[in-house]
Formats: C-alpha cells, structure tokens, sequence
C-alpha cells in the first residue's frame, strides 16, 4: 500500500502524524505481537525461563549491505538471518530481535514495504519475535538507501565454545560457500549468469535444532565476512590448534567457482549467510544434516590436527600440494589480468 | 575426469620432474597470475628441492611508477578516476587512490574499460580519467574503447597511458646477467602477442623458454621442459599452453594495439627505464592524453621508495623473505613497497600462502 506516498520524508522520522502514519500502516501491519503492540519506550520481556536460571545470550549487528535487494533476498531478511545466527551459533536458542531503521530521505516507499515485509516473514521463520523498534530518517544523501540494525535476545541452551575444541575433531560445513558473497558482487557489477548465483541467506534454526540435539559438538560459527578461510583462522588463533583442510571436500556451487576463476577471487574468503561451520566430535551429524534442505550439502572438510599450536590452517590442495591459509586482509578486490 | 586438477596426473608429472632434476634450477615466472597460481596450488611444496622457482617482474602493479599514481591523485580533484581494483591500494608518493577515495573524491573501481567509458557518456559535465596499467593483456581493451570513444566523439574521457611491454623486460633481465636459467612465460600476454614475440630473445641469448597457461598441470609440465632443456643444454621456444596461445597471436589485438598506441621508453617501478617497454598514445589519439589534456605539474612526488628491496625481487635477486622488512615492517595492511600491494604481488602472495616448510 502506498498511501498516496511515493517517498520516504524526512517528516516520517521526526515523531509527528507522518511517522505514525509509517509505524502503523507499515511496519506493525506486518510486525504484531503482544509484546510490540504495547508501544512502550521499551519492551517487556518475561524472565525464560521461571526462576531465571538459565543464562541469556544478547547480540547485535547491523546492516549496511549495498546492493538492498539481491538474487536470494533483501536487507530486510539478511539483517533477521544474522542476528539469529549469531545467536545459535553460542548454542541460544533466539527469543527477541529489535529493529532498528536509518532511513534515506526520499527512499522508495514500495521498498521500505518489502524490506518490512521480509523482516516479518523471516522472523516468523525463525521464531523470533520483534518486540521494539526505531525509525529514524536522514536527509537525502547522507545514507545509503537503508540501514537496519537488529540485536537479538536468546536463551542459552547448550554451551559451544572454541575453547571445546579437540584434536581429532571433525571439520563440518553445512553446504556450498561462497554463494552470498557473488550473488552480491555479481548484482553489483550487474553481469548476467546464464544460471544467477543466488545468496546463501537463511535462518538456520533448522540445522541448529538438529545440531542441539546431538551430542559431541564443540564449536559452531556462521561464516560471514571473511569467509570461511577467515573464520577458521580465527577459531584456529583462539584456540591454538592447527587445522587441515582438504580443498577437494569443501563444496562449492561450479558457478562460483567459475566466477572466482575469472575475477581472481578466493572462495575461501567470500561471504555466506546461511552456513555453520561445526567442530564436532563425531562424524554422524553429517548423514543428519544432509537429509535438511539447507544442509544437503553438508561435508566434513578436513580435521583438527593438534592442540597447543600456534593457530596454523593448512590447505591440502587439489593438486596435492600444501598452502596456508591466513586472515583475509582488506576489501576483495578484482584482478587486473 | 578432471584433467586440469588430476591428482594422479600431477603425482606423475611431479615424478618424472624428479627423476630428470639432477642439478640446481632457477626458473622464472614473469606474470603475477602465475606467482599466485604456484603459491595457491601448494607446488613450491610438491617440486624437487633442487627446483627453485622466482618471480620476476610480471605484476603489472607492481612496476606502474609511483609517479602516474601520483598524476592520477592529482587528476582526482578535476576528474572522476576510473582503474581496475589492483592498483587501488598502491601508494603513491604520499597517499594512494584508496585514501583520496575516503576524503571524497570520486575514484571508481571496475572490471573493464568499457564501464569506464559508459561512466563518461553517463556523466557529460565530468571529466573522467581512466587509470590504463597492465601488459599486453589489457593494452588491446584500452586500444578498442579509445578507437570507439573516437567513433563516438566523446570528449570528456581520457587515459592516463601506463602499459607496459613483457619482451623488452625480458629483454632486459637477460641483458643485465639475469640468474634465471629459464622463462616461464605469462599465458595471457602470450595469447595476445603470440610466440614469435619471444624466438628473438631465445635465438640471441640461448635461454630456454616455455609458454605456461595456469593450472597445477600447465605449470608443472613447463617446469619439467625447461629442466629438460637445460639439462641437453639446447635452449629453445616451447608452449605448453597451445590451447590458448598460438605462433602469432590475436591478428586484431595486435592491430588495434598498432592504431592506437606506438612503442616508447618507460618506467618499471623499483627496476628503472627500460628502452621501447611501454606504449603511449600515437597523434591520432592525442585528444584521449589526460597528460596532454591536463596540464599537470606534480608538486608531490618523491623519487622511487628507498629502503625497499622490490627491485631485486623483481629481477629476481632475492626472494621475499630475505628482505628484512618482508612480513615484520612490510605486511599487505602496511606496504612499503608495490611488491606487497597487489594481489599479485610477489611478496603480497608468499605473505598469503606462505611458506609452509
């Protein structure tokens, strides 16, 4: 629905009829809940579960993703996604996600909608509910469209942590990498793919219910920025083990890897928003998950070697030979030739 | 099968190298795609001891002089800056496109020069200068947009001319007692200029060479030529890369290369001027100049970094880690010099994939 309104406005961020015009037509015509509908300053929140034994998780992020629509999803369904997956991947279950939004004046009503809508449907998804919110609006020029900031409540269920890691350890990835990260680059440079690159971005309560109910898993990260080679360094840094991974397992969508070639891109270090990487004891969790549609191309990707390590990842490569692979440095830049 | 990445295949190759590497070898590779593809593939890890491979000076990055970053800062306050990624975060005299971009000024990054050309026809009332670095390789795209920005008469875009040549830089090395014992010789370039460019180096300094295209098998088979060539003593002209290169190369690159551009001396980053190495655009095209254009007067610039040792890991002298700021005062977050900036730079790619033994 348009109300008669092409554009965001400046007014529709400066707390008068407009903005609850915004609020109300908009965003809790698709965002209800008992809890938000009340309107209050801040949002009332019962203690989970009676007797506030457990411990609760509380993270946020925010999202300034450029393009705002994307093969696969939006801003919208992104900034859902991450927050909910930071969550399950300390081993919480999400409960609460607020939602903040920096506007552009003059931003396209139509889409403001979309991204709402996509908030609400993914949210419901993930079985999070949005219990407060923000609205500002910045002149024409100093944003990028939108900007959306979620932080996310979650109860604490099982402890996942890099200090839990072992030797022997199995190295697990829940499907193809890279996906997110050239779905974007490509709607970017807008080249055309016979077959489009679509983004990875999901809510992975799915995987996670599964990987909560299993016992001997250790460590769960969601590869974001940095990719995959950088999140392994990561946990491999923090806690001082040495890992090996075999470059022929790690899944990767033939595209991509096509893409990379040209474009002189790792895919190692490309962005996904719908994958864990899983440190676990044992191997079975990987029959489980590949039977889930976002985890049906889960593959164990190599193994942790030793402990009290310096935080080495080695890289067996296809060839045979060994490389390292260390943090990513800088913004991923095309080749010249 | 997966030919390009068979392990068996490679295992016998690698095999058979063992069996004929009987004595110290230097090889050197001159193209920034190949010093990653070795790095990438683990081979350093997979060759003969005996088999040293080194960089020369192939990232085109690498040897774009610090004055034309320079010029292309100072265009930057007149003139929306186009260029491809890699030569983003090279430091200039005292700043780099990357740092100019974050106080406001328009530099875009893209793909090809083609988009370079659509930003101008997009944007009347701005001048826009496109950054032209690369060999042989990018040379005939930049040659084709300026032939149809000519057709088009599009008169607010512009090169600031920075290609470089390969055959004179070979040319050079082999002059200058280069340590090498033989080439392996950059797969793209080559597509574009074809063999023959090269049977003059071979015939005049009797030094093997073998064109290589970029996977594990391509490399390793030219390795395994250029030892058997150095070991029967008979230096020659191989191409282990046919499916891409052939004895005359692209007829049209060529040509539109030859319309556009002719031959001039030029400077390599941390190397010097090289006689007839780089290409500068001929009287029909002086209206694309943006040197001529603008008239620009570098009040900052200095001469080439001191203290860095690029240069001699560019001809091939030493090898990064015996530079004693590699990886300490030198990282790719903090390059002293052009070798650690780009993606393809000798010392960005030993920094990234290491060395493991």
């Amino acid at each position: 629905m348009k109300n008669n309104m092409n554009s965001i406005l400046l007014a529709h961020g400066s707390g008068g009829k407009l903005q609850s015009d915004l609020l109300e037509k908009v965003i809790l015509k698709y965002i209800k809940n008992p809890i938000i509908n009340l309107l209050e300053d801040s949002a009332y929140l019962s203690c989970f579960p009676k007797g506030c034994k457990s411990k609760i998780a509380f993270t946020t992020d925010s999202y300034v993703v450029n393009p705002l629509f994307f093969p696969g999803g939006n801003i919208g369904k992104l900034a859902v996604c991450g927050t909910v997956n930071d969550l399950l991947c300390i081993g919480a279950k999400p409960l609460y996600l607020s939602l903040g939004l920096i506007i552009e004046e003059g931003f396209d009503y139509e889409m403001f909608e979309k991204i709402i809508i996509a908030v609400a449907l993914e949210a419901k998804s993930a079985g999070v509910k949005i219990v407060c919110g923000d609205t500002k609006v910045v002149e024409h020029g100093k944003g990028d469209g939108i900007y959306v900031n979620t932080a996310g409540i979650g109860e604490i269920k099982h402890y996942f942590s890099p200090q839990k890691i072992e030797a022997g350890d199995f190295i697990i990835v829940t499907g193809n990498i890279g996906d997110h990260g050239i779905a974007l680059l490509s709607e970017r440079q807008k080249m055309k793919f016979k077959t489009p690159i679509i983004s990875d971005v999901a809510n992975l309560t799915g995987i996670a219910d599964i990987l909560f109910k299993t016992s001997g898993i250790h460590c769960m990260r969601d590869p974001t920025r940095g990719g995959l080679g950088g999140i392994l360094k990561e946990i491999a840094l923090k806690s001082n083990i040495e890992i090996e991974i075999n470059e022929n397992s790690i899944p990767v969508n033939p595209g991509v890897n096509s893409i990379c070639e040209i474009l002189g891109i790792d895919p190692l270090y490309l962005a996904n928003e719908g994958k864990f990487v899983i440190f676990s004891k044992e191997e079975k969790v990987v029959s489980l998950l590949r039977r889930t549609k976002l985890g049906k191309n889960t593959a164990v990707i190599g193994r942790v070697i030793k402990k009290k390590q310096k935080g080495e990842v080695i890289l067996l490569t296809k060839t045979g030979g060994k490389r390292i692979i260390d943090i990513p440095r800088g913004e991923l830049l095309p080749r010249i030739c | 099968m997966n030919k390009i990445t068979d392990i068996k295949l490679t295992d016998s190759l690698i095999n058979n190298l063992y069996r004929i590497a009987n004595k110290n070898y230097i090889i050197m590779e001159i193209c920034g795609t190949h010093t990653v593809a070795f790095l990438k593939f683990g081979l350093k890890h997979l060759l003969p001891k005996t088999v040293r491979v080194i960089a020369g000076p192939g990232c085109p990055v690498c040897v774009t002089p610090q004055k034309l970053i320079d010029y292309a800062i100072d265009l930057s306050e007149y003139a929306i800056i186009v260029s491809y990624g890699d030569i983003f975060r090279v430091p200039g005299s005292f700043s780099s496109l990357e740092k100019v971009k974050s106080t406001g000024k328009d530099i875009r990054i893209v793909y090809s020069i083609t988009e370079a050309l659509d930003i101008a026809i997009d944007n009347p009332t701005k001048m826009v200068v496109f950054l032209a670095v690369g060999f042989e390789t990018t040379a005939p795209a930049t040659a084709n947009v300026l032939i149809k920005a000519k057709k088009l008469n599009v008169n607010n875009f512009f090169v600031l001319p920075g290609h470089k040549l390969i055959p004179p830089a070979i040319e050079y090395l082999c002059s200058n007692g280069v340590k090498a014992n033989g080439f392996m010789l950059p797969g793209h370039v080559s597509t574009i200029i074809g063999c023959s460019a090269y049977q003059s180096i071979v015939d005049k300094y009797k030094i093997p060479c073998v064109v290589t295209g970029f996977e594990a098998i391509d490399i390793i088979t030219s390795i395994y030529k250029l030892v058997e060539q150095i070991n029967n003593n008979d230096a020659k002209l191989d191409n282990t890369y046919s499916r891409g290169v052939k004895w005359y190369g692209n007829a049209i690159a060529k040509e539109n290369i030859a319309t556009v551009f002719r031959t001039t001396d030029s400077e390599w980053r941390s190397i010097g001027c090289i006689p007839d190495s780089g290409l500068e655009l001929n009287e029909n095209f002086h209206k694309f100049d943006a040197m001529k254009k603008f008239d620009i007067k570098l009040l900052n610039s200095t001469t080439e970094d001191n203290c860095c040792r690029c240069g001699d890991i560019l001809r091939g002298i030493i090898e990064p880690e015996q530079c004693a700021n590699f990886g300490n005062k030198c990282t790719p977050e903090e390059p002293i010099g052009p070798c650690m900036v780009s993606s393809e730079g000798t010392c960005a790619a030993y920094f990234k994939y290491g060395n493991i033994y």
